[in-house]
């Protein structure tokens, strides 16, 4: 059975992207997954909810993205057997989705090879569910003990490097086990988690308001995307279009967001191969755009800008040539610091061939955006799913097949100079008025809705789910990351231990995005 | 190297004037003395923890290293372990999962030793806290709120990320006497 007859009869939602939702049995949800993966189509996430107020027990919902767009399954779970078919055996990264869903709700996927806890350490006991609507969010219980079996290798010569929570560096939280003989790595395996701190609860007792503010803070570095997924989750609901210069604005955010964290992540690529004038040189790039926006817009990162409906502000027209001159300083810094990278037989050395995903794997395991592109995953959504105003910008989708370190910093340059040119065309549309925001002001009761942005990880999707009063029943906020983590496990694997650093940092995935 | 060199002495100097301190931002009197204070801020050295934020003020964190604010130039300097430093900076709200971890480097970090919490999140649990909950420590299943529920607190800076000019303002209010001696 094609997809298209699968999901004939699925309702398309309202709103900027084209999603078709439908709800099904078991062995539909199954054939659904089966014949989107059959045709080269991933998954983006992987969620559950309670519906018990309404006596409809809880519902797991999988959002899938083929050629020809979203494809959103939900399937009702009963509350008396809390069980849905596994479906990591089709998609890899389903894996840590279903066990995290298991920890926050206690829906368990059966068949699934891996069914240890992985969002949940001690903080709450087995057995307890906080995604559950009869839980009380502000409660709290004693610290247990956190007993997480590892995989352990054996052998002669093995032994165990365990790294973090609390790393050598300005970093998020997260434990890495690296099992190794010498200084070559058999096995990495990570435990994340560290930073849940209750995102998708408190979304469940706040208003859609706050919510916007809550969504631009899953992840600090993506404000943007997040803030935008959620706001395009919430139009979708509420049959609203934003005015057409809000949207304008909204790109140029988001391009802005990129620019900043490609430059940040090239000064680091350069400083963990000890060339810190890399660091120095690219950072005072950053900085400037960070300056600009401070100036321009009042947040350095962009935080709070986008607001369901529209956008707070919009660009003043003199300050255009502010950000053209940014652009061409950008450009003409970016093309002597590529030569440098590129000429540099240090960094060369180190860069290529480090933690290569070859494009094989990255297709099996689902790798996505940035790190994706590299490994010859072409997936962007601003290209596939060009939700306005980005139809109208025809973006160009870079991508390399060497998978290494190299390919992907390699990108970040041509994703930078593409970024720029961008931001040039979105000027050149923003005319300027008053006309910056169509308020949602409500949204209708037992509704739902998906947001999902190209941001500089990946994509980044917000979904939302309305209660009867059309108060905010259930949001949940997904990063690229849950795809990319185990990625990262395959990626070290025969490299040495002190190459992880510059890998790790060449994927530079969030822990707070997925920890949540 | 002649194409590296060229671009160094183009780039020129960018280092700023640093801000100076500010009492307001201290939440214990300086428990320092005048003396250890002295030899501390000349050589400080920092270990950052994030105990659970949303990786915001981490970005600011990192731009306190970039050659505006140069804050190396200051003599002081992000170490890797917490036995090699005199500071704390923190972020949050502290998670429960990161709460021992906190208590560990807390504990490992040698006397003496001063606390900066940073952020809205750091200060009062910020948005991740629920309304109701016990007091303003911003408490949840989930987070712990605020850093100075779980360790002692010199000083804490606002801001959701606070800039790196108010991040060097903790910083140098710490290890300041505020008329200690």
């Amino acid at each position: 059975m094609k997809l298209d007859e699968f999901a004939a009869d699925f309702p398309e939602l309202p709103g900027a992207l084209s999603i078709r939702r439908g709800s099904v049995n078991a062995s539909q949800f199954r054939d659904g997954c089966a014949q989107v993966r059959h045709d080269g189509g991933r998954l983006v996430a992987l969620w559950g909810s309670d519906e018990r107020a309404d006596d409809a027990g809880y519902a797991l919902h999988v959002a899938l993205i083929d050629s020809a767009g979203m494809l959103c399954l939900t399937l009702p779970v009963s509350a008396e057997r809390p069980a849905y078919p596994d479906i990591s055996d089709l998609f890899p990264a389903a894996s840590r989705m279903q066990r995290a869903v298991a920890d926050l709700l206690g829906l368990h996927a059966s068949g699934a090879d891996d069914s240890r806890k992985w969002l949940r350490h001690a903080s709450w006991p087995d057995k307890v569910h906080p995604l559950r609507k009869d839980f009380d969010g502000t409660c709290a219980f004693p610290a247990g003990t956190d007993a997480y079996p590892f995989v352990t290798v054996t052998g002669d010569g093995v032994h165990e490097i365990p790294v973090g929570p609390v790393h050598a560096g300005i970093i998020e939280p997260g434990h890495f086990r690296f099992s190794i003989i010498g200084d070559r790595v058999l096995r990495l395996e990570e435990r994340l988690g560290y930073k849940h701190k209750g995102i998708e609860k408190r979304f469940e007792s706040i208003s859609l308001e706050q919510g916007a503010k809550l969504a631009g803070r899953v992840s600090g570095d993506s404000t943007v995307a997040y803030a935008w997924a959620y706001a395009m989750a919430a139009e979708s609901i509420a049959g609203i279009t934003p005015p057409d210069q809000a949207l304008w604005m909204r790109a140029l955010f988001l391009e802005r967001e990129r620019v900043a964290n490609h430059l940040g992540d090239l000064g680091y690529l350069g400083n963990d191969v000890a060339l810190s004038f890399g660091f120095a040189q690219f950072w005072i790039l950053k900085e400037q755009v960070l300056r600009n926006n401070a100036a321009l817009f009042g947040h350095r990162y962009l935080m709070d800008k986008i607001i369901p409906g529209g956008v707070t502000l919009g660009l003043q027209m003199p300050d255009k040539r502010v950000i053209e001159e940014e652009c061409s300083m950008l450009e003409r810094e970016l093309g002597v610091l590529r030569s440098i990278y590129e000429e540099h037989a240090g960094v060369q050395d180190r860069f290529i061939g480090a933690g290569r995903v070859t494009p094989a794997l990255a297709a099996q395991l689902g790798l996505c955006g940035l790190p994706g592109r590299a490994s010859a995953q072409a997936w962007d959504a601003r290209v596939q799913f060009p939700c306005a105003p980005y139809d109208k910008l025809g973006v160009q989708m870079m991508t390399h097949a060497n998978g290494d370190v190299a390919a992907r910093a390699a990108l970040r340059f041509e994703e930078l100079f593409e970024s720029l040119r961008l931001q040039r065309e979105i000027l050149i549309n923003l005319i300027g008025g008053d006309e910056l925001s169509n308020p949602v002001k409500s949204l209708p009761g037992h509704a739902f809705g998906v947001g999902m942005v190209e941001g500089w990880r990946g994509e980044v999707m917000v979904a939302i789910h309305t209660d009867a009063h059309g108060k905010l029943a259930r949001v949940h906020p997904h990063d690229p990351s849950w795809q990319n983590w185990p990625v990262l496990e395959h990626a070290i694997l025969n490299n040495i231990v002190p190459d992880f650093p510059l890998i790790n940092k060449s994927f530079n995935l969030s822990y707070a995005g997925q920890d949540l | 190297m002649y194409q590296i060199i060229k671009q160094i002495l183009k780039t020129g100097i960018k280092t700023e004037t640093p801000p100076q301190h500010d009492d307001a931002l201290r939440v214990e009197a300086q428990r320092l003395q005048e003396n250890i204070l002295r030899h501390v801020g000349r050589a400080l050295t920092i270990r950052h923890v994030d105990a659970g934020s949303c990786n915001g003020c981490e970005l600011e964190i990192h731009a306190l290293n970039n050659a505006y604010y140069n804050i190396e130039g200051l003599g002081i300097r992000f170490v890797a372990s917490p036995r090699h430093a005199d500071m704390l900076l923190v972020t949050g709200p502290v998670s429960r999962h990161m709460e021992i971890a906190l208590r560990r480097t807390y504990d490992a970090t040698p006397e003496p030793k001063l606390v900066v919490a940073v952020g809205d999140c750091g200060c009062d649990g910020g948005l991740f806290s629920p309304d109701n909950s016990c007091g303003d420590k911003g408490e949840s299943y989930a987070s712990c709120g605020r850093i100075a529920n779980v360790i002692p607190v010199d000083v804490a800076v606002p801001g959701c990320p606070p800039t790196p000019i108010m991040l060097m303002q903790a910083i140098l209010t710490a290890i300041t006497s505020g008329g200690k001696t």
